[in-house]
């Protein structure tokens, strides 16, 4: 194990190169529905337990299939009524057992990442080859069932292992979502010539933090979601920052809770002016062309980039 | 280092629908409108459980919501849960009665047993009654063997029986938890409506190997145990959460020509404190204060999913 994941270099939030979204744009804002499915008697993996009480847990499980029966019905309203299209964070089994759900998805030009397979499978102690299957279904299941090139990756339940990020530069992913280390995108350090980015995925605001850790009422998340938009906002005139809101139907789409959340969202893209309000993957390709080489020249230029790539901190492959 | 087997990567239940055989996917929008009596369009289903904590829990196979929490003898949290059943049930009949709310109480066999009067007074206050399971230490779960199982079930029907003079035909788990077995055992005990699982805003139709059951919604989200004791927001934060989710099912009921429910689990030991009781009062009266909004029963719940 490592003190230090080394995963990306230390670059100050200070006289950092201008970034210039499209449209002279200030804030890319994406919106993350997860779109998961989680089993209500999955297999156990020895590092952590996918429910409280022993299977089946009924109550959060009929609270998450709540959410594939009426909450992201109700969540692509409200997104529809803005002009917010999805960055799904799919539970990749999700295209099986709820075409309909994906079906609507596409029909709304909608992207999807892989959230790996189901959110109730880990993938602490895989080998690598377990790892790279999984890799290999979910782009291929995604390109069989909807005709997309996945480009982006969140790890299922947020559980990685040391090689996780190496494999997605590898399989020709272009983002992740797994790092929250700033508000702009970054290079990742990778092994060999590939590139990947880490793409902001502002796990503060996700609603599973602030309803299930933060305790937040459905009015503060919302009023937090238009202050962090705000502070983004200002900073973007400088250098273009990222916001994106991650979402899970099953708690955001709840009636109580859904109403403040329309308001945040009418706020921030009645800002259209100076938010490019758009999707992860065309932050990462626009990045990716514009600002990638840019920002590794100032990290170079500060000198504080330290050797190796990810959890390999000599360096080699 | 675990090495996690083969069949961690291999997906038995990979296919169209839930990863079970209760019901099938149906996403709500395709749904065929329900119909309430007299035209309601928003729907008041409020459940209040009538629990027994005993003294001496043997917490398996995991500790209820509310059971003890101190060594032996926790005083503390056996005499506010009793609280629940001598007062704060009491203030909730009382202002039920204000509103002219029939609500529905979920009584474990325990209660039943040694608190007849209780259940004889909200019974005579107009109210419906279901079956609580026995109480909240004889959880339902895969462990115990159909005797067992079907002898808590049995000795809970009985002792509500006993108490109301009627056997329910309605369930509601301790702690909602069940085995994988539970809903078929129910269904082959009477049972033909439970409300355990949450998976809808509207009713649904539940198969078992026993017979179907009618899953009957009611949220866990917006009930008194999480928002008060959970998220330990204010009491005016639950009664604006209340109007909020009020305001949007009935536009949604408009919107799509079909009642919606709002639910609401109320428990007496919370909800019933002298600070609370108001603002429970102002939330339920708020909701049946709009156009279009009324009480609703179980039995007007599983008509609403039969017709």
């Amino acid at each position: 194990m490592h003190s230090d994941p080394n995963l990306y270099d230390f670059w100050p939030y200070r006289d950092r190169p201008k970034i210039t979204w499209p449209g002279n744009k200030k804030v890319a804002f994406w919106v993350a529905p997860n779109i998961e499915f989680y089993e209500l008697d999955p297999p156990i993996n020895p590092s952590r337990k996918p429910w409280g009480r022993p299977h089946p847990d009924i109550v959060p499980y009929s609270a998450r299939d709540w959410g594939n029966r009426v909450g992201h019905w109700r969540l692509m309203e409200v997104m529809d009524e803005f002009k917010v299209r999805g960055s799904i964070s799919l539970s990749v089994a999700m295209l099986d057992h709820h075409p309909e759900i994906i079906r609507a998805c596409v029909d709304r030009d909608w992207e999807f990442f892989s959230h790996g397979i189901y959110n109730t499978r880990y993938s602490y102690n895989m080998t690598e080859a377990q790892e790279r299957a999984v890799l290999e279904d979910s782009i291929k299941s995604v390109m069989d069932a909807t005709g997309q090139r996945i480009r982006g990756y969140l790890a299922p339940a947020l559980t990685h292992t040391e090689r996780t990020l190496d494999l997605l530069a590898e399989y020709g992913f272009w983002y992740s979502c797994d790092l929250f280390q700033d508000d702009q995108p970054q290079p990742v350090k990778v092994k060999g010539d590939n590139r990947l980015i880490s793409m902001p995925y502002s796990l503060e605001v996700n609603d599973v933090i602030t309803y299930g850790i933060y305790h937040q009422s459905p009015r503060a998340y919302a009023d937090a979601l238009m202050r962090h938009f705000d502070q983004l906002l200002e900073e973007g005139a400088e250098t273009g920052t990222v916001m994106c809101i991650p979402l899970h139907a099953y708690l955001v789409g709840h009636p109580h809770r859904i109403g403040p959340f329309r308001e945040a969202l009418r706020y921030i893209t009645s800002h259209r002016d100076d938010v490019w309000v758009t999707t992860a993957k065309e932050i990462a390709e626009f990045y990716m062309a514009n600002h990638y080489d840019q920002t590794l020249a100032d990290i170079a230029r500060r000198g504080d980039a330290r050797p190796g790539t990810g959890f390999n901190p000599q360096g080699g492959l | 280092m675990s090495i996690l087997p083969d069949s961690y990567f291999t997906y038995a239940k990979r296919h169209a629908g839930p990863d079970h055989d209760h019901y099938p996917a149906s996403p709500i929008i395709d749904r065929a409108p329900i119909t309430l009596p007299g035209g309601v369009k928003l729907g008041l289903w409020v459940v209040v459980p009538l629990e027994f904590f005993p003294l001496n829990p043997s917490g398996q196979p995991f500790k209820a919501p509310g059971a003890m929490q101190t060594p032996y003898p926790d005083l503390r949290h056996y005499t506010t849960r009793d609280y629940g059943n001598r007062v704060g049930a009491y203030r909730l009949l009382t202002l039920f009665g204000k509103l002219g709310l029939r609500a529905t109480f979920a009584v474990q066999g325990a209660v039943a047993e040694r608190y007849p009067g209780l259940v004889r007074d909200v019974l005579s206050d107009g109210h419906d009654i279901c079956a609580h399971g026995w109480d909240t230490d004889s959880l339902h779960h895969s462990g115990l063997s159909a005797e067992v199982e079907d002898g808590y079930i049995t000795r809970t029907l009985d002792a509500v029986q006993t108490a109301c003079g009627y056997r329910p035909d309605g369930w509601l788990s301790p702690a909602r938890a069940e085995g994988f077995a539970t809903p078929a055992r129910l269904a082959a005990k009477g049972i033909s409506w439970f409300a355990d699982w949450a998976h809808d805003d509207l009713p649904t139709r539940f198969r078992t190997e026993a017979g179907d059951l009618a899953a009957l919604p009611l949220s866990n989200e917006l009930d008194d145990w999480q928002i008060l004791i959970n998220y330990t927001r204010p009491e005016h934060e639950w009664t604006t959460q209340v109007a909020d989710a009020a305001d949007w099912l009935l536009d949604e009921a408009g919107r799509f020509n079909s009642p919606r429910l709002l639910t609401l689990t109320v428990r007496p030991y919370v909800s019933g404190l002298p600070y609370r009781v108001k603002a429970l009062g102002d939330s339920l009266k708020g909701v049946l204060d709009r156009a279009g909004a009324a009480g609703v029963t179980p039995r007007d719940l599983t008509r609403a999913l039969s017709a």
